[in-house]
Protein backbone atom coordinates (compact mmCIF):
# COMPACT_ATOMS: atom_id res chain seq x y z
CA UNK A 1 0.00 0.00 0.00
CA UNK A 2 1.70 3.49 -1.07
CA UNK A 3 1.33 6.13 1.19
CA UNK A 4 -0.49 8.96 0.54
CA UNK A 5 0.93 11.04 -2.73
CA UNK A 6 2.48 14.84 -1.58
CA UNK A 7 -0.48 16.35 -3.50
CA UNK A 8 -3.03 14.63 -1.69
CA UNK A 9 -1.29 16.16 1.50
CA UNK A 10 -1.32 19.76 0.55
CA UNK A 11 -5.18 19.31 -0.59
CA UNK A 12 -6.10 17.87 2.64
CA UNK A 13 -4.93 21.03 4.26
CA UNK A 14 -6.01 23.10 1.50
CA UNK A 15 -9.53 21.94 1.91
CA UNK A 16 -9.56 22.61 5.48
CA UNK A 17 -8.38 25.88 5.04
CA UNK A 18 -10.91 26.73 2.21
CA UNK A 19 -13.73 25.17 4.33
CA UNK A 20 -12.80 27.71 7.07
CA UNK A 21 -12.65 30.83 4.67
CA UNK A 22 -15.71 29.68 3.20
CA UNK A 23 -17.78 29.09 6.24
CA UNK A 24 -16.31 32.94 7.68
CA UNK A 25 -17.08 34.72 4.40
CA UNK A 26 -20.59 33.50 4.76
CA UNK A 27 -20.90 34.67 8.17
CA UNK A 28 -18.83 37.70 8.07
CA UNK A 29 -18.28 38.82 4.34
CA UNK A 30 -22.08 37.94 2.83
CA UNK A 31 -25.03 40.69 3.83
CA UNK A 32 -27.55 39.33 5.97
CA UNK A 33 -30.45 39.09 3.50
CA UNK A 34 -33.61 41.38 4.07
CA UNK A 35 -36.29 39.31 3.59
CA UNK A 36 -35.27 35.92 4.93
CA UNK A 37 -32.65 36.81 7.44
CA UNK A 38 -29.91 34.70 8.86
CA UNK A 39 -31.59 31.75 7.77
CA UNK A 40 -30.55 32.80 3.88
CA UNK A 41 -26.94 32.27 4.80
CA UNK A 42 -27.70 28.43 4.47
CA UNK A 43 -28.37 28.70 0.77
CA UNK A 44 -24.28 29.47 -0.05
CA UNK A 45 -23.63 26.01 1.44
CA UNK A 46 -26.69 24.48 -0.28
CA UNK A 47 -25.78 25.65 -3.84
CA UNK A 48 -22.14 24.41 -3.30
CA UNK A 49 -23.17 21.06 -1.59
CA UNK A 50 -25.79 20.50 -4.54
CA UNK A 51 -23.25 21.28 -7.41
CA UNK A 52 -20.81 18.83 -5.93
CA UNK A 53 -23.72 16.19 -5.89
CA UNK A 54 -24.33 17.04 -9.46
CA UNK A 55 -20.71 16.76 -10.47
CA UNK A 56 -20.00 13.85 -9.15
CA UNK A 57 -23.56 12.29 -10.99
CA UNK A 58 -22.00 12.93 -14.21
CA UNK A 59 -18.06 11.76 -13.73
CA UNK A 60 -19.98 8.74 -12.32
CA UNK A 61 -22.30 8.60 -15.95
CA UNK A 62 -19.26 9.17 -17.72
CA UNK A 63 -17.39 7.17 -16.09
CA UNK A 64 -20.08 3.85 -16.35
CA UNK A 65 -19.80 4.34 -20.33
CA UNK A 66 -15.62 4.07 -20.10
CA UNK A 67 -15.89 0.65 -18.20
CA UNK A 68 -18.10 -0.70 -20.11
CA UNK A 69 -16.23 -0.04 -23.48
CA UNK A 70 -12.67 -0.46 -21.99
CA UNK A 71 -13.33 -3.03 -19.09
CA UNK A 72 -11.16 -1.75 -16.75
CA UNK A 73 -11.63 -1.89 -13.41
CA UNK A 74 -10.07 1.50 -12.23
CA UNK A 75 -13.29 2.84 -14.09
CA UNK A 76 -15.06 0.82 -11.31
CA UNK A 77 -13.21 2.16 -8.31
CA UNK A 78 -14.13 5.63 -9.73
CA UNK A 79 -17.41 5.01 -10.28
CA UNK A 80 -18.25 4.01 -6.86
CA UNK A 81 -16.58 6.69 -5.72
CA UNK A 82 -17.99 8.89 -7.89
CA UNK A 83 -21.63 7.78 -6.72
CA UNK A 84 -20.79 7.50 -3.10
CA UNK A 85 -19.92 11.08 -3.06
CA UNK A 86 -22.36 12.54 -4.83
CA UNK A 87 -25.11 10.47 -2.62
CA UNK A 88 -23.42 12.11 1.12
CA UNK A 89 -23.82 15.63 -0.60
CA UNK A 90 -27.03 15.58 -2.42
CA UNK A 91 -28.46 14.22 0.50
CA UNK A 92 -26.74 17.49 2.64
CA UNK A 93 -27.82 19.32 -0.07
CA UNK A 94 -31.38 18.01 0.26
CA UNK A 95 -31.24 18.42 4.06
CA UNK A 96 -29.98 22.40 4.31
CA UNK A 97 -33.00 22.93 1.97
CA UNK A 98 -35.03 21.79 3.77
CA UNK A 99 -33.86 23.70 6.84
CA UNK A 100 -34.31 26.62 4.76
CA UNK A 101 -37.75 25.96 3.63
CA UNK A 102 -39.24 25.53 6.73
CA UNK A 103 -38.87 29.06 7.53
CA UNK A 104 -38.88 30.55 4.07
CA UNK A 105 -41.68 28.76 2.30
CA UNK A 106 -43.17 27.52 5.62
CA UNK A 107 -42.94 23.79 4.93
CA UNK A 108 -40.39 21.05 5.27
CA UNK A 109 -41.16 19.62 2.17
CA UNK A 110 -42.88 20.57 -1.09
CA UNK A 111 -42.86 18.57 -4.58
CA UNK A 112 -40.70 20.78 -6.42
CA UNK A 113 -39.11 19.59 -9.07
CA UNK A 114 -35.65 19.83 -8.54
CA UNK A 115 -36.12 18.47 -4.47
CA UNK A 116 -38.32 15.92 -5.87
CA UNK A 117 -35.69 14.86 -8.74
CA UNK A 118 -32.78 15.10 -6.30
CA UNK A 119 -34.56 12.43 -3.48
CA UNK A 120 -34.93 10.26 -6.48
CA UNK A 121 -31.98 10.45 -7.59
CA UNK A 122 -31.01 8.97 -4.10
CA UNK A 123 -32.98 6.35 -3.86
CA UNK A 124 -31.05 5.42 -7.46
CA UNK A 125 -27.80 5.67 -5.60
CA UNK A 126 -29.48 3.45 -2.54
CA UNK A 127 -30.67 1.08 -5.27
CA UNK A 128 -27.02 1.06 -7.29
CA UNK A 129 -25.67 0.22 -3.67
CA UNK A 130 -28.00 -2.32 -3.00
CA UNK A 131 -27.18 -4.05 -6.48
CA UNK A 132 -23.19 -4.31 -5.81
CA UNK A 133 -23.87 -5.59 -2.15
CA UNK A 134 -25.68 -8.53 -3.89
CA UNK A 135 -22.70 -9.32 -5.98
CA UNK A 136 -19.48 -11.11 -5.13
CA UNK A 137 -17.66 -11.77 -8.46
CA UNK A 138 -15.84 -8.10 -8.78
CA UNK A 139 -15.99 -8.02 -12.58
CA UNK A 140 -19.67 -8.73 -12.33
CA UNK A 141 -20.31 -5.98 -9.68
CA UNK A 142 -18.84 -3.44 -12.18
CA UNK A 143 -20.65 -4.46 -15.41
CA UNK A 144 -24.11 -4.53 -13.57
CA UNK A 145 -22.93 -1.09 -11.45
CA UNK A 146 -21.57 0.76 -15.04
CA UNK A 147 -25.36 -0.16 -16.48
CA UNK A 148 -27.32 0.91 -13.33
CA UNK A 149 -25.47 3.85 -13.77
CA UNK A 150 -26.71 4.43 -17.34
CA UNK A 151 -30.13 4.04 -16.42
CA UNK A 152 -30.12 6.37 -13.74
CA UNK A 153 -27.98 8.90 -15.86
CA UNK A 154 -30.65 8.82 -18.27
CA UNK A 155 -34.02 8.79 -16.50
CA UNK A 156 -33.10 11.64 -14.18
CA UNK A 157 -33.48 14.16 -16.33
CA UNK A 158 -36.48 13.02 -17.93
CA UNK A 159 -37.83 12.22 -14.45
CA UNK A 160 -37.09 16.23 -13.65
CA UNK A 161 -38.55 16.89 -17.30
CA UNK A 162 -41.93 15.13 -16.42
CA UNK A 163 -42.15 16.25 -12.36
CA UNK A 164 -41.60 19.92 -13.97
CA UNK A 165 -44.37 19.68 -16.63
CA UNK A 166 -46.39 18.01 -13.45
CA UNK A 167 -46.23 21.40 -11.34
CA UNK A 168 -47.48 23.29 -14.22
CA UNK A 169 -50.26 21.96 -14.95
CA UNK A 170 -50.93 21.63 -11.29
CA UNK A 171 -49.75 24.63 -9.98
CA UNK A 172 -48.50 24.71 -5.61
CA UNK A 173 -49.11 28.33 -4.27
CA UNK A 174 -46.45 27.26 -1.42
CA UNK A 175 -42.59 27.98 -3.08
CA UNK A 176 -43.90 29.80 -6.30
CA UNK A 177 -41.05 31.93 -7.32
CA UNK A 178 -38.69 30.96 -4.37
CA UNK A 179 -35.01 30.76 -4.55
CA UNK A 180 -35.52 32.23 -8.19
CA UNK A 181 -37.03 35.90 -7.35
CA UNK A 182 -34.08 35.92 -4.80
CA UNK A 183 -31.73 39.27 -5.35
CA UNK A 184 -28.51 38.99 -4.91
CA UNK A 185 -25.74 41.56 -4.17
CA UNK A 186 -22.44 41.72 -5.28
CA UNK A 187 -20.49 40.25 -1.82
CA UNK A 188 -23.72 37.76 -1.60
CA UNK A 189 -22.50 36.21 -5.62
CA UNK A 190 -18.54 36.58 -4.53
CA UNK A 191 -19.60 34.44 -1.74
CA UNK A 192 -21.42 31.51 -3.51
CA UNK A 193 -18.73 31.37 -6.33
CA UNK A 194 -15.94 31.87 -3.77
CA UNK A 195 -18.03 28.65 -1.78
CA UNK A 196 -18.69 26.43 -5.25
CA UNK A 197 -14.61 27.00 -5.69
CA UNK A 198 -14.27 25.34 -1.87
CA UNK A 199 -16.78 22.73 -1.99
CA UNK A 200 -15.07 21.90 -5.26
CA UNK A 201 -11.70 21.45 -3.69
CA UNK A 202 -13.22 19.23 -1.48
CA UNK A 203 -15.25 17.30 -3.77
CA UNK A 204 -11.45 16.71 -5.33
CA UNK A 205 -9.81 15.64 -2.06
CA UNK A 206 -12.89 13.41 -0.93
CA UNK A 207 -13.10 12.01 -4.74
CA UNK A 208 -9.19 11.00 -4.74
CA UNK A 209 -9.65 9.71 -1.00
CA UNK A 210 -12.35 7.62 -2.18
CA UNK A 211 -10.66 6.17 -5.28
CA UNK A 212 -7.61 5.17 -3.38
CA UNK A 213 -9.81 3.61 -0.58
CA UNK A 214 -11.53 1.46 -3.52
CA UNK A 215 -8.14 0.22 -4.77
CA UNK A 216 -6.41 -1.12 -1.74
CA UNK A 217 -9.96 -2.71 -1.23
CA UNK A 218 -9.69 -4.38 -4.09
CA UNK A 219 -5.85 -4.98 -3.27
CA UNK A 220 -6.97 -6.85 -0.19
CA UNK A 221 -9.94 -9.15 -2.09
CA UNK A 222 -6.84 -10.35 -4.54
CA UNK A 223 -4.71 -11.06 -1.49
CA UNK A 224 -8.03 -13.01 0.05
CA UNK A 225 -8.34 -15.07 -3.01
CA UNK A 226 -4.61 -16.00 -3.66
CA UNK A 227 -4.36 -17.21 0.52
CA UNK A 228 -8.10 -19.05 -0.21
CA UNK A 229 -6.33 -20.89 -3.47
CA UNK B 1 -32.59 -6.95 -39.97
CA UNK B 2 -32.09 -10.39 -40.95
CA UNK B 3 -35.10 -13.09 -40.83
CA UNK B 4 -32.85 -15.28 -38.96
CA UNK B 5 -33.01 -12.71 -36.31
CA UNK B 6 -36.41 -12.21 -36.25
CA UNK B 7 -37.15 -15.40 -36.06
CA UNK B 8 -34.41 -16.19 -32.75
CA UNK B 9 -36.89 -13.53 -31.16
CA UNK B 10 -39.78 -14.80 -31.76
CA UNK B 11 -38.27 -18.47 -30.74
CA UNK B 12 -37.55 -16.99 -27.43
CA UNK B 13 -41.18 -15.22 -27.38
CA UNK B 14 -43.22 -18.74 -28.55
CA UNK B 15 -41.21 -20.40 -25.78
CA UNK B 16 -42.12 -18.32 -23.09
CA UNK B 17 -45.67 -18.26 -24.14
CA UNK B 18 -45.89 -21.88 -24.67
CA UNK B 19 -44.64 -22.37 -21.24
CA UNK B 20 -47.15 -20.11 -19.70
CA UNK B 21 -50.04 -21.52 -21.52
CA UNK B 22 -49.45 -25.20 -19.97
CA UNK B 23 -48.29 -24.50 -16.45
CA UNK B 24 -50.18 -20.78 -15.88
CA UNK B 25 -48.42 -20.31 -13.13
CA UNK B 26 -46.95 -16.46 -13.92
CA UNK B 27 -50.28 -14.68 -14.93
CA UNK B 28 -52.48 -16.53 -12.56
CA UNK B 29 -50.11 -14.84 -9.43
CA UNK B 30 -49.89 -12.03 -11.68
CA UNK B 31 -53.83 -11.33 -11.90
CA UNK B 32 -54.78 -12.70 -8.18
CA UNK B 33 -52.23 -10.83 -6.86
CA UNK B 34 -54.10 -7.52 -8.86
CA UNK B 35 -57.02 -8.17 -8.06
CA UNK B 36 -56.12 -8.38 -4.57
CA UNK B 37 -54.46 -4.41 -4.41
CA UNK B 38 -57.90 -3.44 -6.69
CA UNK B 39 -59.90 -4.57 -3.09
CA UNK B 40 -56.91 -3.23 -0.86
CA UNK B 41 -57.60 0.19 -2.55
CA UNK B 42 -60.94 0.03 -2.14
CA UNK B 43 -60.64 -0.40 1.56
CA UNK B 44 -57.65 2.15 1.93
CA UNK B 45 -58.93 5.08 -0.34
CA UNK B 46 -62.70 4.46 0.28
CA UNK B 47 -63.33 4.73 -3.22
CA UNK B 48 -66.26 6.42 -3.65
CA UNK B 49 -67.98 8.37 -6.68
CA UNK B 50 -65.94 11.40 -6.07
CA UNK B 51 -62.63 9.99 -5.00
CA UNK B 52 -62.89 7.45 -8.10
CA UNK B 53 -62.87 9.79 -10.68
CA UNK B 54 -59.86 11.55 -9.45
CA UNK B 55 -57.10 9.04 -8.46
CA UNK B 56 -58.58 5.75 -11.28
CA UNK B 57 -55.69 6.41 -13.43
CA UNK B 58 -53.17 6.48 -9.99
CA UNK B 59 -54.73 3.37 -8.87
CA UNK B 60 -54.47 1.28 -12.35
CA UNK B 61 -50.76 2.25 -12.51
CA UNK B 62 -49.70 0.92 -9.11
CA UNK B 63 -51.65 -2.08 -9.85
CA UNK B 64 -49.79 -2.67 -13.19
CA UNK B 65 -46.55 -1.87 -11.42
CA UNK B 66 -46.55 -4.15 -8.86
CA UNK B 67 -48.13 -7.01 -10.72
CA UNK B 68 -45.74 -6.35 -12.76
CA UNK B 69 -42.65 -7.07 -10.98
CA UNK B 70 -43.92 -10.07 -10.12
CA UNK B 71 -44.08 -11.20 -13.63
CA UNK B 72 -41.17 -9.82 -14.50
CA UNK B 73 -38.97 -11.79 -11.51
CA UNK B 74 -41.10 -15.06 -12.05
CA UNK B 75 -40.30 -15.05 -15.94
CA UNK B 76 -35.98 -14.53 -15.26
CA UNK B 77 -36.12 -17.03 -12.22
CA UNK B 78 -37.61 -19.73 -14.12
CA UNK B 79 -34.71 -19.36 -16.72
CA UNK B 80 -32.20 -19.04 -14.10
CA UNK B 81 -32.85 -21.80 -12.31
CA UNK B 82 -33.78 -24.52 -14.54
CA UNK B 83 -30.19 -23.25 -16.46
CA UNK B 84 -32.28 -22.54 -19.50
CA UNK B 85 -29.92 -19.33 -19.67
CA UNK B 86 -27.05 -21.20 -20.61
CA UNK B 87 -28.84 -23.26 -23.21
CA UNK B 88 -30.24 -19.92 -24.73
CA UNK B 89 -26.19 -18.14 -24.76
CA UNK B 90 -25.09 -21.20 -26.79
CA UNK B 91 -27.57 -20.36 -29.11
CA UNK B 92 -25.78 -18.62 -32.02
CA UNK B 93 -27.55 -15.95 -32.63
CA UNK B 94 -26.78 -12.05 -31.69
CA UNK B 95 -27.73 -12.47 -27.69
CA UNK B 96 -30.19 -8.69 -28.07
CA UNK B 97 -32.40 -11.29 -29.90
CA UNK B 98 -32.78 -12.99 -26.22
CA UNK B 99 -33.57 -9.53 -24.65
CA UNK B 100 -36.24 -9.09 -26.81
CA UNK B 101 -37.56 -12.17 -27.48
CA UNK B 102 -38.06 -12.01 -23.37
CA UNK B 103 -39.61 -8.41 -23.61
CA UNK B 104 -41.86 -9.43 -25.65
CA UNK B 105 -42.95 -12.10 -23.34
CA UNK B 106 -43.04 -10.25 -20.65
CA UNK B 107 -45.22 -7.61 -22.44
CA UNK B 108 -47.25 -10.33 -23.79
CA UNK B 109 -48.18 -11.13 -19.82
CA UNK B 110 -48.50 -7.36 -18.98
CA UNK B 111 -50.76 -6.93 -21.97
CA UNK B 112 -52.99 -9.79 -20.57
CA UNK B 113 -53.08 -8.55 -17.12
CA UNK B 114 -54.24 -5.10 -18.59
CA UNK B 115 -57.03 -6.97 -20.56
CA UNK B 116 -58.15 -8.09 -17.11
CA UNK B 117 -58.10 -5.79 -15.03
CA UNK B 118 -59.11 -3.07 -16.73
CA UNK B 119 -62.96 -4.44 -17.26
CA UNK B 120 -62.70 -5.78 -13.83
CA UNK B 121 -61.61 -2.02 -12.21
CA UNK B 122 -64.74 -0.97 -15.01
CA UNK B 123 -67.03 -3.15 -13.52
CA UNK B 124 -66.24 -3.17 -9.70
CA UNK B 125 -65.74 0.70 -9.73
CA UNK B 126 -68.54 1.27 -12.07
CA UNK B 127 -65.57 3.72 -14.64
CA UNK B 128 -66.09 3.55 -18.44
CA UNK B 129 -62.20 2.92 -19.39
CA UNK B 130 -62.55 2.19 -22.52
CA UNK B 131 -60.98 4.91 -24.36
CA UNK B 132 -58.91 4.43 -27.00
CA UNK B 133 -56.32 6.98 -26.45
CA UNK B 134 -56.55 5.23 -22.72
CA UNK B 135 -55.79 1.87 -24.05
CA UNK B 136 -52.79 3.86 -26.22
CA UNK B 137 -51.53 4.87 -23.18
CA UNK B 138 -51.57 1.63 -21.36
CA UNK B 139 -49.44 0.16 -24.25
CA UNK B 140 -47.05 2.70 -24.63
CA UNK B 141 -46.73 3.03 -20.45
CA UNK B 142 -46.41 -1.37 -20.49
CA UNK B 143 -43.62 -1.10 -23.13
CA UNK B 144 -41.59 1.41 -21.48
CA UNK B 145 -41.98 -0.89 -18.29
CA UNK B 146 -40.95 -4.12 -19.66
CA UNK B 147 -38.43 -2.93 -21.97
CA UNK B 148 -36.31 -1.58 -18.65
CA UNK B 149 -37.88 -3.85 -16.08
CA UNK B 150 -36.41 -7.31 -18.43
CA UNK B 151 -33.21 -5.96 -18.73
CA UNK B 152 -32.95 -5.17 -14.46
CA UNK B 153 -34.57 -8.51 -14.22
CA UNK B 154 -31.96 -9.81 -15.85
CA UNK B 155 -29.24 -8.19 -13.51
CA UNK B 156 -31.66 -9.15 -10.40
CA UNK B 157 -31.46 -12.86 -10.46
CA UNK B 158 -28.02 -12.79 -11.21
CA UNK B 159 -27.32 -11.38 -6.94
CA UNK B 160 -28.14 -12.76 -3.78
CA UNK B 161 -31.01 -10.92 -2.82
CA UNK B 162 -32.61 -11.46 -6.21
CA UNK B 163 -36.18 -11.07 -6.05
CA UNK B 164 -35.97 -8.18 -3.69
CA UNK B 165 -33.95 -6.34 -5.03
CA UNK B 166 -36.11 -5.51 -8.54
CA UNK B 167 -38.67 -3.29 -7.27
CA UNK B 168 -35.88 -1.62 -5.77
CA UNK B 169 -33.71 -1.06 -8.85
CA UNK B 170 -36.89 -0.38 -11.56
CA UNK B 171 -38.82 1.73 -9.52
CA UNK B 172 -36.72 4.75 -9.64
CA UNK B 173 -35.80 4.78 -12.95
CA UNK B 174 -39.63 4.22 -14.20
CA UNK B 175 -40.44 7.05 -12.95
CA UNK B 176 -40.97 9.01 -15.76
CA UNK B 177 -42.78 6.69 -17.23
CA UNK B 178 -45.26 6.33 -13.96
CA UNK B 179 -46.04 10.09 -13.80
CA UNK B 180 -46.34 10.47 -17.58
CA UNK B 181 -48.76 7.25 -17.85
CA UNK B 182 -50.59 8.18 -14.54
CA UNK B 183 -50.98 11.95 -16.40
CA UNK B 184 -52.13 10.77 -19.76
CA UNK B 185 -54.76 8.28 -18.91
CA UNK B 186 -56.07 10.35 -16.23
CA UNK B 187 -56.63 13.08 -19.08
CA UNK B 188 -58.38 10.71 -21.26
CA UNK B 189 -60.55 9.44 -18.28
CA UNK B 190 -61.63 13.46 -17.37
CA UNK B 191 -61.90 14.72 -20.98
CA UNK B 192 -59.20 16.78 -20.66
CA UNK B 193 -57.82 18.76 -23.80
CA UNK B 194 -55.49 16.89 -26.33
CA UNK B 195 -53.00 19.61 -25.90
CA UNK B 196 -52.70 19.10 -22.48
CA UNK B 197 -52.25 14.90 -23.01
CA UNK B 198 -49.62 15.61 -25.80
CA UNK B 199 -46.73 16.18 -23.83
CA UNK B 200 -46.98 13.35 -21.47
CA UNK B 201 -47.39 11.10 -24.32
CA UNK B 202 -44.41 12.50 -25.85
CA UNK B 203 -42.42 11.62 -22.48
CA UNK B 204 -43.66 7.82 -22.98
CA UNK B 205 -42.40 8.05 -26.69
CA UNK B 206 -39.65 9.33 -25.69
CA UNK B 207 -39.12 7.31 -22.27
CA UNK B 208 -39.94 4.09 -24.85
CA UNK B 209 -37.48 4.52 -27.81
CA UNK B 210 -34.52 5.77 -25.72
CA UNK B 211 -34.27 2.85 -23.06
CA UNK B 212 -35.69 0.10 -26.22
CA UNK B 213 -31.80 1.53 -27.85
CA UNK B 214 -29.77 1.65 -24.37
CA UNK B 215 -31.08 -2.14 -23.25
CA UNK B 216 -30.34 -3.15 -26.31
CA UNK B 217 -27.03 -2.15 -26.59
CA UNK B 218 -25.97 -3.33 -22.67
CA UNK B 219 -27.91 -6.48 -23.00
CA UNK B 220 -24.32 -7.74 -23.74
CA UNK B 221 -22.97 -6.62 -20.98
CA UNK B 222 -25.84 -8.44 -18.66
CA UNK B 223 -25.72 -12.10 -19.64
CA UNK B 224 -22.22 -12.18 -20.10
CA UNK B 225 -20.42 -15.29 -18.60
Amino acid sequence: MSPQPRLLHVLNILSALLLAAGTLMVFWYAPVERVMGAVQKLFYFHVATAWVGMIGFIIAAVVAILYLVTKDLKWDAINVAAVEISLVFFFIAIVLGSIWARPAWGTWWTWEPRLTTAAILEMIYLAYLLLRQGIEDPERRARFGAVYTIFGGLSVPLTFVSIRLFRTIHPVIIGAGGSEKMNMTGDMVVTMLFNIAVFSVIFITLFWHRIRLGQFAEQVERRKLQLTH
Amino acid sequence: MSTSYLRAILAVTWKDLTAELRSRELLSAMLVFSVLVLLIFYFALELDVQTRSEITAGALWVTFAFAGTLGLNRSMAIEKDRGCLDGLLLVPVDRSAIYFGKALSNLAFMLAVEAIVLPLYSIMYNVNLFYPGLLGVTLLGSVGYTAVGTLLSAMSVQTRTRDVLLPILLFPVIIPVFVAAVKASGGFLNGAEWSEIIPWVNILLVYDVIFIAVAFMVFDFVIEE
